[in-house]
């Protein structure tokens, strides 16, 4: 009995002994450039990863969604090859993360704009189009809104687009969008519910006295049902959009673009959302995104120099290059030409500035 | 006695009727309850061939190539360097030209460039880099046509028609085209062989099939020898005390524990303490091992409780030790249910997403992976990776690949009955 109890005893010991000898097996050396971050951002830097792979013969760099955030707690995890080389983001990398980044050693960090993204909001071709302003977007979607009378909040009390402003339609508010993990979702309330809500005077003069409490009034959005979380997934609510003709959606230009069968771009301030207008900026809703990349990594990890030239080339982001096929908005010419002069260079960021 | 007293059979026989109707109710809930589970199974499987049917062909166009030295740029062709630099697109963009005519103006030059997949280019590079002689040469080939063309051609003359990314003008060529039988769907066999791509017409599941495989062999070879063992253990000789019953009570809690958890325990040990490779197979293959591990258990010693106790004491009886008891009886007997056990557990790794994604297996991943360090990803992470993505084409590789893990998992399911029914005895 007790020696087969030693037996099986064993027998696991090799078991974990055999997984130890495995892990340690691994070089340390890696010979593909491994991206992370937004989910924004994926699309375009696959599309560049791919392309940069086909054309030199190098390995295709391997590409983790994992949302700005998550890519930023890796990115700024430490330098070696256990750490991804390159972060995508859909907003500029926050102070915090910096200063992550620099107490883990990753103190150069070279910061790329690539190009614009547009949020879109939509409905069914089936319907009219909607022809919205900031203001109107705030007053359907805000938990709470300013009284009629005076410069408090009430719960907001709209129920149809047309109690909002009259010459919207008379149907039920009722919007779909992402959840709050999404980046999309913060994005949409920063620059569609803030512009609206600073369209009140009042409110205004809040957010010069008492940054937290504008957030908290104009930020909310509402939860009783007339906004309806409808998941990270943007081809779901293009489905849900295409069947329910009543509702709008809120979602990425890219999937506007390629959906343009089913649904249409709401009208926001006059301006519709296209390619042209969200690259000259006259669209509000719109957002630069962004790649950073590890300066102590080229040169250890092979090819970064290569991925990067690719990604700030004229073919890849220019006005007719692949990423505005893939519906990225480009930057203007002028800007493009910097950031890529910056990035030949290898000029990192000061962190002077961030938010 | 003047009252009429109802005799037993009386009683039965005015009851009987109610009986048989409650007899009847309970069969319909039953019969009911199965209708219900074959619908839903029926309406998921329309669902997704209705969809991802297409995903097995792919439209391609037929054009006269002229591997024209001057056009490429490249005056050898048998050094793969200056193979590299050539521009191939520029080849396609002149055949379709000349099948088409001048165009007038960048967008409708454009629009006629667009007709043929981005990627028909590397395939000439390919031919070329296999026969260097064909520098100068012609010949016709079937070509990859981009994907809202791909769309479109599926979907003409449908309800539904896809218009919404083709222009008239394209749709003019494209008609033309297969008037004269140059466009055509054919036998999509890169959806199998290939690995990823962000253009859906070259996009296949060939690389996270392989993944898979990787992954799921790593899992086998740790999780059903370990399983075995602390089953046989736990089952013929641990002694039966509190700590054992402990060890029970903590194996069905882990077959419970959501997998996500297992991702934030390889992250933790095999990433940041162990320095396994992110993304790697053998990675996932640890983890999902973790995962299954339970599952294994638990089937693997209820097999081994079913075998008889005579068995034991026959063997025993005659002067076998118990390490021959249980290599010579037990173990073989115990098999077939072990297997079971094994494979449905298998199929359960097949189906995660959620641990991988702790472990940077939900990636972008081109290249089909070679071996078990190498990163790879698996059928699910494609399945709903594709999902996610804004072209349109994706929608019917979506269903597609999620056809293919179904046949996976049917033909794992299959195996496990085969095997049960062949193997088993009954006492």
């Amino acid at each position: 009995m007790k020696a087969t109890l030693r037996n099986s005893i064993c027998g696991l010991g090799i078991g974990a002994a055999l997984a130890l000898v495995g892990t340690s097996a691994f070089a340390q050396s890696r010979d593909t450039i491994s991206i992370v971050g937004s989910s924004t951002v994926y699309p375009f830097s696959t599309v560049v990863a791919e392309r940069f792979a086909k054309a030199s013969g190098a390995a295709t760099p391997k590409v983790e969604s994992t949302g700005t955030g998550g890519g930023m707690k890796l990115f700024c995890g430490g330098v070696g090859t256990g750490h991804p080389d390159l972060t995508g983001a859909s907003r500029q990398i926050k102070k915090s993360e910096f200063e992550q980044c620099q107490a883990n050693g990753v103190k150069d960090i070279i910061e790329i704009q690539i190009g614009f993204d547009g949020i879109v909001l939509a409905n069914s071709k089936k319907a009219p189009a909607m022809k919205l302003t900031t203001k109107d977007i705030y007053l359907a979607l805000a938990k709470n809104v300013p009284a009629a009378e005076g410069p408090t909040l009430v719960p907001n009390p709209y129920k149809t687009w047309k109690q909002v402003n009259a010459s919207l339609p008379d149907t039920k508010i009722e919007v779909l969008g992402p959840p709050p993990t999404s980046g999309t979702r913060d994005a949409f309330v920063e620059l569609a519910m803030e512009a609206g809500c600073k369209s009140f005077a009042w409110i205004k003069a809040v957010k010069d006295a008492d940054e937290k409490e504008f957030q908290a009034m104009c930020h909310t959005l509402r939860e009783d049902g007339h906004f309806i979380e409808a998941g990270e997934n943007d081809n779901l609510i293009v489905q849900k959009l295409d069947a329910n003709h009543k509702a709008v959606g809120i979602f990425g230009f890219s999937f506007l673009e390629q959906n343009s069968d089913k649904v249409q771009g709401s009208i926001i301030n006059g301006v519709a959302p296209t390619f042209e207008t969200i690259a000259d900026k006259s669209y509000p809703v719109s957002r630069p995104i962004f790649v950073y990349a590890k300066k102590a990594h080229i040169g250890v990890v092979p090819n970064i120099e290569g991925f990067l030239a690719e990604l700030t080339s004229e073919k890849a982001w220019g006005t007719d290059g692949y990423l505005a096929d893939k519906g990225m908005i480009p930057m203007p010419a002028p800007m493009r030409k910097q950031v890529a002069a910056n990035v030949a260079s290898q000029a990192t960021m000061s962190g002077a500035g961030l938010k | 006695m003047t009252e009429h007293k109802a005799s037993t059979a009386e009683i039965i026989r005015a009851s009987l009727k109610r009986r048989y109707r409650a007899e009847r109710r309970f069969r319909l809930y039953g019969l009911l309850a199965v209708c219900f589970g074959l619908l839903a199974v029926l309406l998921l499987l329309t669902d997704i061939i209705g969809k991802g049917h297409g995903a097995f062909r792919q439209t391609y166009v037929q054009l006269p190539i002229h591997y024209d030295p001057e056009l490429l740029g490249i005056g050898d062709a048998t050094d793969p360097e200056t193979l590299m630099r050539g521009d191939y697109q520029a080849l396609v963009r002149q055949a379709l030209r000349a099948r088409f005519g001048e165009v007038s103006g960048r967008a409708e030059a454009r629009e006629l460039n667009a007709l043929v997949s981005d990627g028909a280019g590397y395939e000439l590079l390919a031919r070329l880099r296999a026969r260097p002689a064909l520098l100068g040469t012609s010949e016709t080939l079937w070509l990859l046509a981009d994907d809202d063309v791909d769309t479109w051609f599926k979907s003409r003359g449908g309800s539904n028609e896809f218009t919404g990314r083709v222009s008239e003008r394209q749709i003019a060529w494209v008609a033309s085209l297969a008037e004269q039988g140059e466009v055509a769907l054919r036998f999509n066999a890169n959806f199998f062989t290939r690995g990823d791509s962000r253009e859906p017409e070259e996009a296949g599941i060939g690389g996270a099939a392989k993944g898979t495989l990787l992954t799921l062999a790593i899992t086998l070879l740790l999780a059903f020898p370990i399983g075995v063992a602390a089953a046989i253990y736990l089952e013929e000789f641990a002694p039966k005390n509190r700590w054992t019953d402990f060890i029970e009570v903590n194996i069905n809690n882990l077959a419970a524990v959501p997998s996500v958890i297992f991702g934030l325990l390889g992250l933790a040990v095999f990433i940041n303490f162990f320095q396994m490779p992110r993304s790697a197979p053998v990675l996932g293959g640890v983890v999902l091992a973790l995962v299954t591990l339970p599952t294994v258990i638990i089937s693997s010693r209820a097999a081994i409780k079913s075998v008889p106790p005579s068995i034991r004491e026959a063997a025993l009886a005659v002067g076998a030790s118990k390490m021959q008891v249980v290599l010579s009886h037990v173990l073989p007997l115990a098999m077939p249910g072990m297997l079971t056990g094994a494979i449905l557990g298998m199929a359960h790794a097949l189906g995660e997403t959620a641990p991988l994604l702790m472990i940077g297996m939900v990636a972008f991943i081109v290249d089909v992976p070679g071996g078990f360090t190498e990163s790879a990803t698996v059928l699910p992470v494609q399945i709903f990776l594709w999902a996610d993505s804004p072209e349109r084409a994706f929608v019917e590789k979506t269903s597609g690949a999620i056809m293919v893990l179904l046949a996976f998992l049917t033909l794992m399911n299959a195996l496990a009955v085969v095997l049960r029914k062949r193997l088993e005895r009954r006492w």
